[in-house]
């Protein structure tokens, strides 16, 4: 027997020691979310699962469910809040979706899509930042980076490789390469790797498959994220 | 008397005026519903009192700024028609680069260039702004309809949404910034 809690009036049945954001996705309910996903433990940065529980603030990815909790979810005061974290990420970075090879299968644009995100609203930044092309098999480009840090996890914990890491503090954090001249073709990533297909976002990308999945056919143009498999 | 309609292209490539062409037979149907005032589809050159402006394209030269708060200053509902409008699109792309470096390796060091060749300096030539702007970040924007460009269908979506005085809505598939 599996207790319950209740996510926007319906029952999620979860077992002890579940996230509210585990039990939920595992309902086949969507909890907006960038930095979760369901093979690496939670990191509660992104911020975007950030539900009402019992009328508080918490994350849902490190939530721990309990019986007969009363969560909020979809209401329109947290999607509000969702789309203005979106809108900071989106002018944070240099995000052109018409070139970039995420477009149609990136978690960002689709988790916006899905929160009706029509415009990035504050002034953008416009940041310099350069792309690292030096990999045979892997282009990073750090234009998008929106720092979930999943690539760390799973580069650390699935691939035992730590190859990338996060560093500077506050608005001045940023994705590093683990090698001593920096460049991802001085480690020992490879296109196998977890690491290689874990990005939410167009950073981590396998050279030369271009286009393979035309625009228009891709993941989150064929479904909606909210019913989409994670990736 | 029908409700006017302006349009301009400010630092965009026409593709989004190229979709809105795309509602096909629709256009018939639009124009008995609305009247074109200044837009490159009748080439009148003025606007006057509108009650929607759809614009095309970020500011990137001080002709844009005025064309845009003109457009502002006459329409009730501005439209930021398209990803460029909507936050600078492909040519804010340049937006990292220093100015003067990009017209000096465009005009003067680039290879292949003919001897003696300078960077354009003519006074009919707007000039460049340093950076090249989304227009939410130069005037109020009432709404915006992204895409690389807006589908046909979305803009059809939109233009009858906003028509009838209703907050656009574009469902799935329609909203899409590529
Ligand atoms: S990473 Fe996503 S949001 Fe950013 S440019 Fe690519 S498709 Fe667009
Ligand atoms: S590169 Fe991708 S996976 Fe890694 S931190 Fe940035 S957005 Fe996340």
């Amino acid at each position: 027997m599996s207790d319950v809690f209740l996510l926007d009036g319906e029952q999620v049945p979860f077992t002890v020691g579940q996230t509210v954001m585990a039990a939920a996705r595992a309902a086949g309910r969507y909890i907006p979310h960038l930095c979760w996903h369901p093979e690496f433990q939670p990191h509660g940065s992104c911020r975007l699962c950030t539900v009402k529980a019992d009328g508080h603030f918490a994350a849902a990815c490190t939530l721990a469910a309990r019986p007969g909790m009363t969560v909020d979810n979809r209401t329109a005061e947290l999607d509000d809040q969702r789309r203005t974290l979106l809108q900071m990420l989106f002018v944070e970075g240099n995000h052109f979706c018409p070139s970039c090879e995420k477009s149609g299968a990136c978690k960002l644009q689709a988790t916006a899509y899905e929160l009706k995100m029509m415009t990035p609203h504050f002034d953008h930044f416009f940041p310099d930042r350069a792309v690292d092309a030096s990999h045979p098999d892997l282009l990073l480009d750090f234009n998008r980076c929106i720092l979930c840090e999943l690539c760390v996890r799973a580069s650390r914990d699935a691939d035992g490789k730590n190859v990338f890491a996060i560093t500077g503090r506050g608005i001045k954090s940023h994705l590093i390469v683990n090698s001593p001249s920096g460049r991802l073709a001085d480690t020992a990533m490879s296109l196998a790797d977890r690491a290689a297909s874990v990005c939410p976002v167009g950073v981590i990308l396998a050279k030369g498959r271009g286009f393979v999945i035309p625009i228009g056919e891709r993941r989150y143009d064929r479904q909606q994220i909210g019913a989409a498999e994670e990736q | 008397m029908k409700p006017k309609i302006a349009t301009t292209s400010l630092a965009g490539c026409f593709g989004c005026h190229m979709s809105l062409l795309d509602i096909d037979l629709r256009l018939l149907e639009l124009l008995q519903r609305v009247e074109f005032d200044r837009s490159p589809i009748n080439d009148i050159k003025t606007v006057g009192p509108c009650a929607i402006g759809l614009i095309e394209g970020g500011v990137c030269n001080a002709e844009n700024v005025e064309v845009l708060r003109e457009f502002r200053r006459h329409c009730k509902i501005i439209v930021a028609f398209g990803a460029c409008a909507v936050n600078g699109g492909l040519p804010a792309q340049r937006n990292h680069l220093d100015l003067r470096d990009i017209l000096e390796e465009v005009y003067q060091t680039s290879p292949g260039l003919a001897p003696g060749c300078s960077i354009p300096n003519d006074p009919e030539l707007p000039l460049p702004l340093n950076k090249v702007h989304p227009i939410h970040e130069i005037v109020r924007v009432d709404y915006f309809l992204p895409g690389c460009p807006p589908s046909a269908e979305a803009i059809w979506k939109f233009l009858n949404d906003l028509i009838i005085g209703r907050t656009p809505v574009l469902g799935h598939g329609l909203l899409r910034y590529d």
